[in-house]
Order: structure tokens, then sequence, then C-alpha cells
């Protein structure tokens, strides 16, 4: 991977990265604090295939717009020894490291986070994995750099899922959070909608169109084994894991309009949830399994309710623009994010519990889809660019904008996974 | 939205002309099949496009197959009533006939949202044939919703093209 081109922008930092696999990488804002960092090239890392250990690192630590990278101008210190600090004037931390190859085909990476003002040792590790589980480390190196520094857990090792649009041609993919390492878990030519992930991230479940219809599946990643979990006939949709993954709500038209359910993982114990004749769509459960929200026009135009899990009386919760949609919760459930409608145009915008203000994130254009990471730090949606669908995140104040383009096809109904089990 | 309203327009007064002769046959009573209705069950293969099955009474397939719908509406406009009681009229003639209702919409909202528009649309045409004389057995609807568009441009006049139930003969 190399620096492509950098333009300064009056709004802030412009930068592309062109990666050699699958995406294109813009990042556009800056956030308000940023720690400068330098990242300095792991000894050997060149040895072994793949992207180099430090540009990984450097290239997540960019995206969250929370670090500005500082150039190690040729200096190449790889153990704390080496370092002569005060060749390092403005650099508040340094990542050092080394790469070795180590019988059996596995790797080894030490690395090193020290802080440069107080002239210590913030963390030091050793990591031992097969070697072509580079990427994984080097995400993993990053996710405690990020965390050691800004408080919050790192999502570099955490996956996305979404659906690759060419033609009449779809897939459903899972990839790491930078788009990388796809794999394809469905090619269908009939289409594919609406994944959800297991709350272990072992599963996820999807709308398929293949039997003719909208149709639930739950398919598991280690094993690729599907089973259906809604077939009824009309269209079985937008199922949505409870936090304890025992149970999904989801979306049947089996009994007239689109109507809430849930279901036991297994598929037994249907339960109906809304009991009207309008449209109720895309629910999303709360962090504390009590809530339930989703979309519906029972008022007239699409907009965010919430419902108790139970059932019962729904309270609506968007009131601006012509529509609103596609509501999931932030991960510590204190607000939600949502695609807003308004104007021929669609937004991301995020909503708080306490102010009720929605706070609009980007600049619109056909933004869809939007899921939180994690740590609730940055959105994933779908948008378009020159024509085509293509993933992009946004920080969740709003300041640091992401578009990752795919080489092939549309991307459509993006979903960021959960922390992966380490 | 003119080219909307130019195009429903349209496709009416086509359906009006194509659906004189099967309008007269409306008016008998839609028979007592209403309870009865396995006996389409085990009939011969329904119809093949426009050509009515052999040995039923031959009524004329109707020119339009699809209905459109102004941006977030499922109610059947009364532009579409000719083609709906065409249809309707056709099925009644021919009991061994069976539809699929297919509901589209336009990509604006979230794809669920449009799948579940797609299916009141697709309810709506389902309900308006059974008026028109269409039994209950001769006819299943499925949405597509955004999925599968007619057409592909991000502009009125496509979304016009996509906004649009199909009746689809078996």
């Amino acid at each position: 991977m190399r620096m492509r081109s950098y333009v300064f922008a009056l709004l802030g930092m412009f930068m592309t990265i062109s990666a050699q696999a699958a995406l294109e990488i813009e990042i556009t804002g800056a956030g308000e604090h940023q720690t400068p960092i330098s990242v300095v090239r792991f000894a050997n890392e060149e040895q072994v295939a793949g992207q180099a250990v430090s540009t990984v690192v450097s290239n997540d630590l960019l995206r969250t717009g929370l670090f500005k990278l500082v150039d190690p101008l040729g200096k190449a210190p790889h153990e704390p020894g080496d370092v002569r600090y005060a060749e390092w004037p403005g650099v508040e931390a340094l990542v050092i490291g080394s790469v070795r190859t180590l019988d059996g085909g596995k790797v080894e990476v030490r690395f090193r986070l020290l802080d440069a003002v107080r002239q210590s040792e913030l963390i030091g590790l050793a990591v031992t994995a097969p070697g072509d589980q580079v990427r994984a480390i080097a995400h993993r190196i990053a996710d405690l750099v990020y965390e050691r520094l800004t408080g919050s857990a790192g999502v570099f090792s955490t996956r996305i899922a979404y659906v690759n649009r060419e033609a009449k041609h779809y897939r459903l993919v899972v990839a790491d959070s930078d788009g990388y390492g796809e794999q394809t878990l469905l090619s269908l030519n009939e289409p594919i909608m609406s994944p959800a992930w297991s709350p272990d991230g072992r599963q996820i479940a999807y709308v398929s169109f293949e039997r003719g219809h909208a149709t639930v599946y739950v398919q598991t990643l280690a094993t690729q084994k599907r089973r259906v979990l809604a077939d009824f006939s009309g269209s079985n949709s937008a199922p949505t894991w409870s936090p304890d993954g025992k149970q999904l709500a989801m979306v049947l038209t089996r009994d007239g309009s689109s109507q809430l359910y849930l279901v036991r993982a297994d598929g037994s114990g249907l339960r109906r949830i809304t009991f009207g004749e309008a449209i109720d769509t895309e629910p999303a459960f709360s962090p504390d399994s009590k809530w339930l929200l989703f979309t519906s026009d029972r008022g007239g135009s699409a907009q965010i309710y919430r419902i108790a899990v139970e059932g019962g009386y729904a309270e609506r919760l968007t009131f601006e623009g012509k529509s609103n949609f596609s509501p999931r919760y932030s991960p510590d459930g204190k607000g939600f994010v949502y695609s807003h409608y308004n104007g021929g145009v669609f937004y991301i915008a995020t909503q708080d519990f306490e102010s009720m203000q929605m706070q609009i994130l980007t600049t619109g254009g056909w933004e869809k889809k939007p899921s939180f990471a994690p740590n609730g730090k940055l959105i994933l949606f779908a948008t378009e660019s020159q024509g085509r669908g293509i993933l992009s995140t946004v920080s969740s104040d709003g300041r640091v904008k992401q578009k990752m383009f795919a080489q092939r096809g549309d991307i459509r109904e993006p979903v960021w996974g959960p922390f992966s089990k380490q | 939205m003119k080219r909307l309203l130019l195009s429903s327009v349209l496709v009416g007064f086509l359906a009006a002309c194509a659906s004189e002769p099967a309008k007269e046959e409306v008016k008998e009573p839609v028979a007592a099949s209403a309870a009865a209705e396995p006996v389409a069950e085990s009939a011969a293969p329904a119809a093949v496009e426009a050509s009515a099955p052999v040995g039923e009474q031959e009524v004329a397939m109707p020119d339009s197959n699809s209905v459109f719908f102004p941006f977030d509406v499922d109610a059947v406009q009364a532009a579409d009533r000719d083609t709906i009681q065409a249809h309707g009229a056709y099925l009644s003639k021919n009991s061994s006939a069976k539809v699929r209702v297919e509901g589209n919409a336009d990509e604006r909202g979230s794809s669920e949202y449009n799948l579940g528009l797609g299916q009141r649309r697709a309810n709506n045409v389902r309900k308006a044939l059974i008026l028109a004389g269409a039994k209950e057995s001769q006819i299943e609807t499925v949405s597509f919703g955004e999925e599968k568009p007619r057409a592909s441009g991000h502009d009125e006049e496509s979304w016009a093209q996509n906004r649009r139930a199909d009746i689809v003969y078996k």
C-alpha cells in the first residue's frame, strides 16, 4: 500500500490510500484533538507475505481521525534501547517492533508502545500466529494502541457484513473492518438483503429470494451450514438478534401488512408483537433487551418508533424530515442512529433519548442502513459515489468521514459485527 | 410527477381500450365458485401469455399486466381501474388460470420498508382483483421491494416505472 495523494481542503485533511486488494479508502475531516504518533517500520516485516504490519497499524489508526501520523523520516529503532527521544520532537507516542518467522510457518510479532513524552514503555507484547494471519495480529496491535491512548475499545479486529450486487448477481460477504479479507458466504442470482450478526459473531441471519419470495435464513460462518428460520407465505424479512442470542425479532406479512414478530433462535415459539394495518419493520433490540426500535408508517409517513419487547404502546421518536428509516441502538443504549430522508436526500442522523434532538452527521446523499461499531465511536453505512454503491463510515461525532470503494459491484446493506472473542 | 401521471393515464387508457369485450362479461354473476375453490387446483396448466386455455371460455387477455402507484402510496389508483376489471373478469371466466401479483417499490426508503410497501401494493391489487371477480385461490402475492427495478435510473422517470405491481399469469 502506498500513499497516493495529499490534498489539503478547507474542511480539513483529505487523503486517499490506494489499497492493493479490494478497496480504495478516502478519509476526510479530523478529530478535535489528534495525538501525534509515529509507527516505525517493524524489523523484518517485509519477509512476511502481504501488507507490512506497520502499514496496517498506521492505516487503522489513521481511519479513526484521532491520530496524526508522523513520518519517521528514515529512523528505524526496533527496541526501546535504540530510541533516542530527542530525535522525535512533537511525537507523543511511538510504535516499534519486529517480525520473526518461526518453525512450522508461524510468525512472531513483538511490539512496543512508547510514551515519547514521559520516555516510558506503555505496552510490550509478543504475539505468535500462523503466517497467514499477520493482518489479524496487526489489527490486534492497533486495537491495543487505540485502547491505551484513547481509553475506548478498538474495533480493528471486528468484522463487517454486506451484500455485493453486480448486475443481477448477489453475494453475501463478510470482511475485516478495513474491507480486507473478503469471504463470500452465499452467491445467488436472486436478491439478498438485511444481514444481521448474532451477538457472538458466529452466525449471520439474512433475507434471500432464492425460494421466489423473501425468506429468512441463518448461516454459521465456520461451517457455512445454513437453515431456514422463517418461510411463511408473503415476505419474511428484517431479522435481528436479541443481545443474548436466544431469540430474533423479524417481520412477516403472513397476516397481511408487515408486522413485528419474535421467534426463538431455533425457529420455534413464534409470537406477534405489533397488531395493525401499517408497515412495521426493521426491528432493533435495545442493549438491555427491553425495547425494540422499528420503522412504521402508522402515522402517515415512515418514522421511528419504540415498543416494549412484549408489545403494547408504541412511542413515536422521530418527527423531522419527510421520513426516517433503519434505526439501531448505540452500544450504550443512550441513543440511536437512523437514515433521515428530507428534500430527496438521505442523511445519517443520531438522536439521544434524553434530549430527543436529531443530529445530522453527514452532508447527505444516498445514505442508508447505518450501524454502530461495537465501541460506539464509528457508524458504518451504505452510500453512493460516482453511481456506485459503496461503504462509508462516519465518527459518531460527525467529524471524520471515510469512504471505501469496492473494485467491483455495488455494496449494499452493510452491518458492523460484534467484538470478536479473543 | 407529471411524467408518472401521464404514464398511468396512458396505461389506463390502453387497458380501457383493450378490455372492452371483457367488460360486458363482468356483469355476469361470479358463479357460486367462492366457496368451492379447489375445483381449479387440478385443472390443466394455466394460460400462457396471451392465449386463453383450451376448453375455457374465450375472454381476451388484457393488454396491460402492470398497475402503477404514486410515491409511498399502496392504494390502487383510478387510472388502473380498467386493467384490474379486465384481469378480474378474465380470472372469473378462466377458473383454472392463476396469477402471482408482484409488488415493487422505487429505491427511496429503506430496502425493508420498500419490501413492506411492495407487499401492501400486491395485497391491494389482489383485493381489487377479487372484487372484480377473481377467486382468492387464483391469486398469490409476492413483494420484491426495491430489489428488482424495471428501470435503473435515479430519477422520477425510473422511479415511476418501479412503483408498480405486475399481474403475472402462471
